[in-house]
């Protein structure tokens, strides 16, 4: 009998019961929740006089629809305010705990659970987001659900799922300098297209994902469910355990040594088979920019804008049409000659204090470029901000002209103030470019922080490795 | 649960492949805290020619003329026929309220992203995968008025031209589907085996069950 993948092993532990069809009763370790997925979910419970399972499974944070600025005057806008309120609301009644507004902790749900070791490995994660992906990082197995499925967490702490495949991603060798997690998942994305990890639950493997460290291992798995697979998994190893050494939820005690131990096996056996296994050369992969309305619209940033007549596939072709016309771009355009309107810096797949590092030392002792309307940098967390202050980052930002804000998913989607008008163009650090995604027309091209700040800097993209 | 056993309805081709669900139901109206209401805003950046914003009135708005859904013929379409990886992107159920609400209650795609497939059998949408031969000949068949008849019991299409089609789906789902069961209901008949386990797993991992 041939070994068992990371994913086996977690399925396995977490199977309830199993149906004659393959179908299994899951069981759910932590659910997240925010505001914007989970009101309809608590009134079902009301609605059929259901209690929540276990209250302490879950934590909650607003994070979609909260301003970056003057966190003290409220939302302005009421649509917004009766959500967040909602929300209050609804874990006050459950009892369930919530990091308000103003809590200090509070963040994009996607960064805070790690942060608070409230995911951990070997866990089985859920949240009403298809980024709970990013979970995966440490050895977790996380994905995204639908509002119908909170509601059956809240109440069962259990789900109906059939098990995913296999699909191993391994990245052998290093990446060059200048070289991030970020263009390493738009890389894949790029080879294996947005529907390639359909039906699959994706382990990224290989030298190069294990010299990552925890924030851009998150950020790898993050965009695993824009490869199309709902989870993506790293094996846990030292730079895993002791990221989750003294987080605030993490196990204390006799437990932690309980949990080091346990997490050791969590990693795929010598002798596992996977369903489909894809190699990438590291050392091939150069800084990513997205061209298009997908984030398999991608390219490097020494390359022209494909020519959809080269395109044999008439479905793709047509894509790429619409794609070009929506972007205002001509095909065998240099990306480098692209300028930009804005510049965002944050979103869960990269605002933690990793990418705010790398951002700001491409944007020390310089200044954006005067056709830049703004540049924003939101901190994934209270926790990621404070400690940026403490390193001085937030001053680099503001000298060089960056707005600096309160944390939250801001124009990574759009659904606060924070938003492109139509026809502008943005550099972004956020993980989707579909139409209107940052904003009613607004056109998105995805990048690494430190190609964000020196497009910023620049007006334009720029390769990074030679900025 | 909405149950589905057959339908004979309209179809509507969508001719795009990566239809993603900020397509179909834009982030603005993710601030309802309602499960229902979504339809009028269904593609509301392609359908409409403003800028859609929660709580408006449609029926004066601008309407796109060339986007298919506002073309007199589709619409009171039941089915929608559309490419490859139908509703990627977010998690967002919105985007089955919002096509179910429009009217639809089948949707036919090569491929769908696996949340948004998930999502559908929540609520009474059924998500049917062709090959894309077959979804190619459907496009290729249709002419106005085109009509499926769609049996979830036997596993069929049929054509205008009587032509059956199978298709394949988990037992478990179909068999919720066609009873309109209450997911939730079903799982807390094991209440004891989910106990059970949570008894076992707290011995090896204690400190997942730390209040």
């Amino acid at each position: 009998m041939s070994g068992k993948t990371l994913y086996d092993k977690l399925w396995e532990e977490h199977v309830v019961f199993t149906e004659d069809d393959g179908s299994s009763l899951i069981y759910i370790d932590r659910q997240l929740l925010h505001e914007v997925t989970s009101p309809q979910a608590f009134e079902g419970l009301r609605l059929a006089g259901r209690q929540v399972w276990n209250a302490s499974r879950n934590l909650a944070v607003a994070d979609h629809n909260v301003p970056t600025t003057e966190r003290d005057k409220g939302i302005a806008d009421s649509v917004s305010r009766l959500q967040v309120e909602t929300l209050d609301k609804n874990c006050t009644e459950f009892g369930i705990t919530e990091f308000t507004m103003t809590d200090h902790r509070q963040g994009i749900v996607h960064v805070i659970g790690p942060e608070q070791g409230a995911t951990l490995p070997g866990m089985t994660v859920v949240c009403g987001d298809s980024h709970t992906s990013t979970h995966g990082a440490s050895g977790a197995l996380a994905f995204g659900i639908g509002t119908s499925e909170v509601e059956h967490v809240l109440a069962t702490q259990c789900l109906v799922q059939k098990k995913a495949k296999n699909l191993l991603i391994q990245i052998d060798g290093q990446v060059g300098i200048g070289i991030t997690a970020k263009d390493i998942v738009l890389a894949i994305i790029g080879t294996i297209g947005t529907a390639g990890g359909n039906g699959y639950t994706i382990e990224f493997a290989g030298a190069a994902i294990r010299a990552l460290s925890m924030e851009g291992r998150m950020t790898v798995c993050n965009m695993a469910i824009e490869a199309g697979a709902r989870a993506g998994l790293i094996a846990v190893d030292d730079v895993t355990i002791d990221y989750y050494r003294d987080r605030p939820y993490s196990p204390k005690g006799s437990d932690w040594f309980m949990a080091e131990r346990m997490w050791q096996h969590l990693h795929s056996d010598d002798d596992a088979v996977f369903d489909k296994v894809v190699k990438i050369d590291a050392s091939l992969i150069k800084p990513q920019v997205t061209w298009g309305t997908s984030p398999e619209l991608v390219i490097a940033i020494d390359e022209k804008i494909p020519n959809p007549a080269q395109e044999a596939d008439a479905v793709k072709q047509q894509s790429m049409v619409r794609a070009l016309d929506y972007m205002g771009l001509k095909a065998g355009q240099a990306i480098t000659d692209i300028a930009v309107d804005k510049v965002f810096i944050g979103s869960c797949t990269n605002s933690r204090i990793e990418d705010l590092r790398a951002a700001a030392a491409i944007a020390k002792g310089r200044k954006i470029a005067s056709t830049i309307q703004l540049a924003l940098v939101v901190p994934g967390s209270g926790l990621v901000k404070m400690q940026a202050e403490a390193e001085g980052l937030d001053k680099i930002f503001i000298h060089a002209g960056f707005e600096w804000r309160e944390p939250g998913c801001s124009m990574c989607l759009a659904m606060n103030a924070d938003r492109l008008a139509a026809g502008e163009r943005c550099a972004s650090t956020s993980n989707r470019n579909f139409e209107g995604r940052q904003g009613y027309g607004g056109r998105t091209h995805l990048v690494s922080p430190a190609m964000a700040a020196a497009a910023a800097i620049a007006g334009h993209f720029v390769d990074v490795r030679q900025f | 649960m909405q149950a589905f056993t057959q339908l004979t309805g309209l179809v509507a081709p969508l001719d795009r492949a990566n239809v993603d669900t900020d397509a179909i139901i834009p982030k603005q109206f993710l601030k309802s805290i309602k499960r229902a209401g979504f339809g009028p805003y269904l593609f509301d950046e392609w359908r409409y020619l403003d800028h859609g914003e929660p709580d408006m009135d449609c029926t004066n708005r601008p309407i796109n003329p060339d986007f298919v859904l506002n073309k007199a013929q589709y619409q009171q379409a039941e089915i929608l026929l559309t490419r490859e990886n139908f509703g990627c992107g977010s998690s967002r159920e919105h985007a089955p309220w919002a096509l179910a609400d429009f009217g639809f209650r089948v949707i036919i795609a090569p491929s769908f992203a696996d949340i948004f497939y998930n999502n559908c059998f929540k609520n009474g949408l059924l998500p049917i995968v062709l090959s894309t031969e077959t979804v190619d000949q459907l496009f290729g068949e249709l002419v106005d008025g085109y009509q499926l008849t769609v049996d979830l019991s036997s596993q069929k299409i049929i054509t205008a031209a009587a032509a059956s089609i199978h298709f394949e789906l988990d037992e478990n789902r179909k068999y919720r589907l066609l009873n309109g069961l209450d997911d939730i209901g079903l799982t807390l008949q094991q209440a004891d085996e989910i106990r059970t386990y949570e008894r076992q797993r707290a011995k090896i991992a204690p400190w997942l069950f730390v209040d």
